[in-house]
């Protein structure tokens, strides 16, 4: 498989990286590259085999539902690059 | 004082223990040897005051009696780890100045052991990229060099920057992480030593995200010893990691000089590649009869899904990867590019704070979740990832005790030699250590030899799960055999 002009400018989007017009065919070409070395992939027989969904044979665990952590809001904001009291400024989203 | 750079971890420690130095004039010699060494670009961030402010603690517990096992020891940590109050980066862009206002799991527990933090070294981008040409802070470089050549090559990567750092000794070790490869490529481009542990060994808690279900911390130090001690302070149950496993830690340290007498070594064949360069066949040849002559009995194994682990890797890391950079909006922490509305501005911050690999990474993990291409791709890089681990479980099995097969399959190149026209071409350096975090098993690098150009080589040792003692007492061997590697200093 490989992608086109349109699909780089479509995952692009879907990646929420702008890309510039000039950029789009150099994209195309690397990540072509990448599809055709991993092509070899569909030659393996995987009729019947699980996939991996842990690496480590364990059970997931899990933790008390109750509040071990927070008024720290003052940290969460720390590194923001635009803030108003405990809150983060982004541009408008609803008009 | 220099000359107490020279010193190994083990050797550090006995030191400061018998009183012949303390460790802040450990800590300053360090220091100086990072200042004349700033061309190598080992370090982002250097932290004299608070490696200082550490050192007088420790002498003041190593006077007083109650020293921790690392007590005093200065050690160099991947921008990769977040660091209390210490700008961490992934040397990305994107992160910017960004300040933790937390300290990792695995670095908070080497200062609770007593180790001085003597700065920040560099990586490639989020850990992406085999040279370390990818970071922001431009590319590491290797201390080694080609014989009669004033070149400078690459450290190998992620953990360029720990790997260049530990060998030029500007600390006594390095924490490092390893997604396909990223502690034993560079440990073997440098003649150091490095080891992944199991994944789960080590809490990833508090370290930059790359793949998750690769992602493991591990050391890179001076001498297996070395590395057996800087492990035991970093692995650990964490609550806060939930893949975090709760097991005791063993004391690695134990392990090393134990016999192998009679442990079944594999020699798997498909890692016998075409074209394979001479001087690494001899290698691995000839860590094959050190183990021998250590009462080791060698078997030829097979692993056939071997050659499918690196097209699954380039799958299944940048489909995580895709997911975990995610955060990087422009919002919480970081860079910000601003725009006419907030996609506009995720868009603009993420193109102008990623770097080519990160972005060419992002996209192609995207791509194969996607709708429609989900099935074709990570469903089947799943499964095929089932059937690599399985191979080793089948060599397990059977009675073998660990794996021996060369590190990389060549020594260090130069910067900007590789992978400028063909990604493909750089990925191909972790042909020999990807399966390992494929299937989440230990490996450990230890220098074996040098090549026709004076350059460093490294065996790897690949072990049971949570055996990483089988490695420690293979790798010691190796090193016992092989010596111990120490560039000429040209900086």
């Amino acid at each position: 498989m490989s992608v086109d002009a349109a699909t780089v400018r479509r995952i692009a989007h879907l990646a929420r990286i702008a890309v510039s017009e000039e950029e789009v065919p150099h994209l195309q070409g690397e990540l072509n590259a990448m599809l055709a070395f991993v092509e070899q992939l569909s030659e393996v027989n995987v009729e019947g085999v699980e996939p991996m969904t842990s690496v480590t044979p364990m059970q997931m665990k899990k933790r008390q539902d109750v509040v071990n952590d927070g008024e720290i809001a003052d940290d969460i904001v720390a590194n923001a690059p635009a803030t108003e009291g405990h809150f983060f400024l982004v541009p408008k989203v609803v008009e | 004082m220099t000359d107490l750079t020279s010193l190994t971890l083990a050797e550090a420690r006995k030191g400061l223990a018998d009183k012949t130095f303390t460790s802040l004039e450990l800590t300053d010699a360090h220091l100086s040897a990072i200042e004349a060494a700033r061309v190598l670009n080992a370090f982002v961030m250097e932290t004299p005051d608070q490696a200082r402010a550490m050192a007088r603690e420790a002498d003041g517990k190593i006077a007083k009696g109650d020293a921790g096992p690392l007590a005093g020891i200065p050690l160099g940590i991947k921008d990769l780890f977040a660091t209390k109050g210490v700008r961490t980066t992934a040397c990305s862009k994107i992160l910017g100045n960004f300040v933790p206002t937390y300290e990792s799991t695995v670095t908070s527990q080497l200062w609770r052991d007593g180790a001085v933090m003597l700065g920040k070294l560099n990586n490639d981008e989020f850990a992406m990229g085999s040279s370390n040409e990818t970071s922001c802070f431009g590319p590491v470089g290797n201390p080694w060099r080609r014989d009669g050549s004033n070149a400078t090559l690459v450290p190998g990567g992620s953990s360029g920057g720990s790997a260049s750092a530990v060998a030029a000794l500007l600390c006594m070790g390095a924490t490092a992480t390893d997604t396909g490869g990223s502690i034993r490529q560079p440990a073997a481009f440098t003649a150091t030593v490095g080891i992944k542990p199991t994944y789960g060994r080590c809490s990833r808690w508090g370290i930059v995200a790359f793949a998750s279900s690769l992602d493991q911390a591990g050391p890179i130090a001076r001498s297996v010893r070395d590395a057996a001690m800087l492990l035991r302070s970093m692995a650990g149950h964490d609550p806060k990691d939930t893949t975090s496993v709760d097991i005791p830690v063993p004391d690695y340290e134990a392990a090393i000089g134990k016999s192998v007498k009679g442990m079944k070594i594999g020699i798997p064949r498909e890692y016998r590649l075409d074209g394979m360069p001479a001087e690494i066949e001899k290698l691995w040849q000839s860590g094959a009869d050190w183990l021998r002559s250590a009462g080791a009995e060698l078997v030829e194994v097979s692993l056939p899904h071997t050659k499918y682990a690196l097209p699954a890797y380039y799958i299944v890391a940048p489909a995580e990867a895709s997911s975990n950079l995610a955060r990087y909006d422009g919002v919480r922490y970081g860079l910000r590019e601003q725009g006419r509305n907030i996609i506009e501005l995720y868009e603009n911050t993420r193109a102008e704070g990623f770097g080519a690999e990160v972005k060419r990474r992002v996209m192609i993990g995207t791509y194969v979740l996607s709708a429609g291409y989900y099935d074709a791709y990570y469903l089947r890089a799943q499964k095929v990832r089932t059937l690599i681990k399985k191979d080793f479980e089948d060599c397990f099995a059977r009675g073998v005790d660990a794996i021996l097969t060369p590190a990389t399959p060549s020594a260090a190149f130069g910067i900007g030699e590789k992978g400028g026209a063909d990604p493909v071409e750089m990925y191909l350096n972790d042909i020999f250590t990807v399966t390992v975090n494929m299937a989440g098993l230990p490996g450990i690098a230890v220098p074996a030899g040098k090549d026709a150009q004076g350059l460093p080589l490294g065996l790897q040792l690949i072990g049971r799960p949570f055996d990483e003692e089988t490695l420690f007492s293979l790798g010691e061997v190796i090193e016992q055999a092989a010596g111990r590697f120490v560039p000429e200093r040209w900086w």
